[in-house]
């Protein structure tokens, strides 16, 4: 598993804006619950986010979602301005955070130019009649610390356990090993995988929507390319006959 | 330009001694207020430890607030010390010389304020933050990342603290052997240890005019230093928009000089109030320090029109968004034009009057006005830097600081307040050696018809 290199397509066009990935994420990995006060707040954490656009003029709106959670960059702005490490790059392609190091500068939380890092800023609370329903194989983050997205390392992390002492082999998809976003999407919007596995689906969208060469025929981006950050998140752009084609950075 | 004032050594020990021999009636009530701010601001920080960092205004995304940007004024104002004792030092400018001690210990208590500011009450977990500043568990392997400017930044400070204190008790080894002197009892005992056996012997004075110029020379890279790396706190980021300026580090080293030289001149014309040392700091000290103000204003003014004319030659959408924000959206409007007057159109100006130049209460309004613009000038860099105007119009963010975060600020006000009220009880605080330096060494030499007054040097 070591020379895995984790990473998610995301067709825009599948998402329904449905929310069902967030509640999956809020619950796999113990995410505080987000009242109604946080979110006045403006301190709401959400690893996956759906943001919602409107497009046009009433009467003729759409509704836009585009699911937003931490690229995993290869180049990731949040790495090097920790003063203490607590953000790096493990061997997986993952950008991973140690809650024990984390000190609270939100240094990271800044320079991330698609804000999928989250600060505690208060200490999380669950109402008693869900204090048994915490996942026990996740850390349970104190106040003062950023957390983010680790694509469910401690799905990925027991599955290969077990895998191994089995003497298996795990396969691509598998429900077992994919994040809980991923397996709650009823569309199939989400597809996580390993990008250094060349039969991987993952590898097989890239292939196909990622431009190649300089051409470009399919409908793979990935998101703020232009900071070079190399995401390792793919966005698949919407099908629309009606859309025109706009370019923001050239 | 100066007048010459003849002093006799002992008036001179009587005037400046005055501040720690006797104790006017205003200091202990002046103590307790700065005393009172601070165990306010203190209490506010004990209650955010209890409670989470919730109890301030930050928020996604603006996650540094004003705890930031009282570290980055606070820096600034320590730049008065180093621009004071080392460069006019080194260009042997005369006037400089009252005022050398008081710049110093401001700096020093300014630094102090900064690391109170960024690391103390700014993290998340400040019980922790000692592996950072302080980075000393290797055995366990924690290691600092030095590619973080966070990191830069404590080395700095700790240098310029370091260089600032060694400044400041260089130059008062002559005044505690005179105090030593004049006191009894454990009092005496005390000043006696810290005047390290000074008696004045030829050896002993050389020693100490060396040990000065040498701190000068060799703490000159800090002048650039410190400030270049707090910038770089910013400038080294991509993800806030109008921070990603190569301009960054110039701009607020000028800055810093602005904002710590306008308060030096506060605190002269404080002085002077407060103790009446108007013999020793003269109306033409005041205009000295007034005529550099100009021209340091002016050039900061020079590189923050840079900084607007290098941001709008993108025409990013986003920093296009970001600077549109802080020029016409309410309020960031309005203290953009708060800032831009009170740091600039009305101070400047005014300075060009040798009236306002000379005149005790003007020069202390207008210096205080440009230390307000200054404040906002980093409010308006960071907040609004940090509401992200992006593509991410979802994550739109604002921020107000709350009245906890405001306690917390005023407290870095009162501790430099407090601090610098027990330094003058302990300690006098205009140098009395390099005074009666200057006055042996006073000269007047004829130029042309006129008799200029001038100073003798080896």
């Amino acid at each position: 598993m070591a020379d895995a290199k984790w990473g998610m397509v995301i067709d825009v066009d599948k998402c329904t804006g449905c929310q069902a990935c967030v509640v999956a994420c809020q619950s796999e990995n113990n995410v505080p619950i987000n009242t109604e006060d946080i979110f006045n707040q403006r301190r709401a954490i959400e690893w996956i986010r759906v943001e919602r656009y409107w497009e046009g003029e009433f009467p003729d709106v759409k509704a836009r979602f585009i699911p937003v959670l931490c690229q995993h960059c290869d180049d990731a702005p949040c790495e090097p301005v920790c003063p203490v490490f607590a953000t790096y790059h493990n061997n997986e392609g993952m950008n991973v955070q140690i809650y024990n190091r984390c000190i609270g500068t939100r240094f990271c939380a800044n320079n991330c130019p698609y804000h999928v890092r989250y600060f505690n800023f208060w200490e999380p609370e669950w109402p008693d009649t869900l204090t048994h329903q915490l996942n026990p194989d996740v850390t349970v983050r104190s106040r003062g610390i950023m957390e983010k997205c680790t694509f469910c390392v401690q799905r990925i992390r027991r599955t290969s356990r077990e895998a191994d002492r089995d003497g298996r082999e795990i396969e691509d998809g598998a429900r077992e090993l994919s994040p809980a976003c991923v397996n709650s999407c009823p569309t199939s919007a989400l597809v996580w995988g390993d990008f250094n596995n060349k039969n991987s689906k993952v590898s097989n969208l890239a292939e196909k929507e990622m431009s190649h060469n300089g051409s470009h025929h399919g409908r793979g981006y990935k998101m703020m390319e232009n900071l070079g950050t190399s995401p390792n998140v793919i966005y698949l752009k919407k099908i629309d006959k009606h859309a025109k084609e706009t370019v923001a950075h050239e | 330009m100066q007048e010459h004032v003849q002093l006799t050594q002992k008036q001179i020990n009587e005037d400046l001694l005055t501040s720690v021999l006797g104790t006017p009636r205003w200091w202990w009530p002046a103590l307790g207020f700065f005393v009172l701010v601070f165990l306010i601001g203190m209490s506010a920080f004990g209650y955010m430890l209890n409670q989470g960092v919730g109890v301030t205004g930050l928020n996604r995304p603006v996650f540094w607030g004003a705890f930031m940007v009282n570290f980055v004024f606070f820096i600034g104002i320590s730049h008065a010390g180093i621009m004071i004792s080392a460069i006019l030092r080194l260009t042997q400018a005369e006037w400089r010389r009252p005022i050398t001690r008081a710049a110093e210990v401001l700096t020093v208590f300014s630094l102090m304020s900064a690391l109170m500011a960024a690391p103390l009450v700014h993290v998340g977990r400040p019980w922790r933050a000692d592996l950072w500043v302080f980075p000393y568990d290797f055995a366990r392997g924690v290691w600092i990342n030095i590619r973080s400017p966070f990191v830069w930044d404590p080395s700095a400070v700790m240098t310029y603290l370091t260089a600032s204190t060694l400044f400041v008790l260089i130059a008062l080894i002559p005044d505690l052997a005179i105090i030593r002197d004049r006191s009894t009892g454990l009092k005496r005992k005390l000043y006696a240890g810290m005047a390290l056996g000074f008696r004045g012997t030829p050896r002993q004075w050389k020693l100490q005019t060396i040990a000065g110029i040498l701190l000068s020379a060799l703490v000159l890279p800090v002048f650039v230093s410190v400030h270049s790396i707090v910038s770089w706190d910013f400038a080294v980021q991509i993800g806030p928009e109008a921070w990603h300026s190569t301009i960054f580090a110039p701009y607020f080293i000028i800055g810093a000089i602005h904002s710590g030289v306008s308060a030096v001149a506060t605190l002269m014309v404080v002085m002077v109030w407060a103790w009446g040392w108007n013999k020793y700091i003269t109306p033409d000290h005041l205009d000295a320090i007034a005529r550099l103000l100009i021209i340091v204003a002016t050039a900061w003014f020079f590189f923050f029109f840079l900084e607007w004319v290098f941001a709008l030659y993108t025409l990013e959408p986003a920093e296009m968004a970001m600077r549109k924000l802080q020029v016409f959206e309410s309020p960031w409007s309005w203290l953009f034009v708060v800032f831009l007057f009170t740091a600039y159109f009305i101070p400047v100006p005014m300075w060009l009057f040798r009236g306002v130049r000379r005149s005790l209460f003007w020069m202390f309004v207008t210096t205080i006005l440009v230390n307000v613009g200054m404040w906002l000038e980093r409010f308006l860099i960071i907040v609004p830097g940090l509401m992200r105007r992006s593509e991410f119009i979802f994550d739109w963010g604002s921020y107000h600081p709350s009245i906890i975060e405001l306690a917390m600020v005023a407290m870095t006000f009162a501790w430099v307040g407090m601090g610098m009220l027990v330094f003058t009880k302990v300690f006098p605080l205009i140098p009395l050696f390099d005074i009666k330096e200057g006055m042996v060494g006073r000269d007047e030499i004829r130029i042309g018809r006129r008799i200029v007054p001038a100073s003798i040097r080896e």
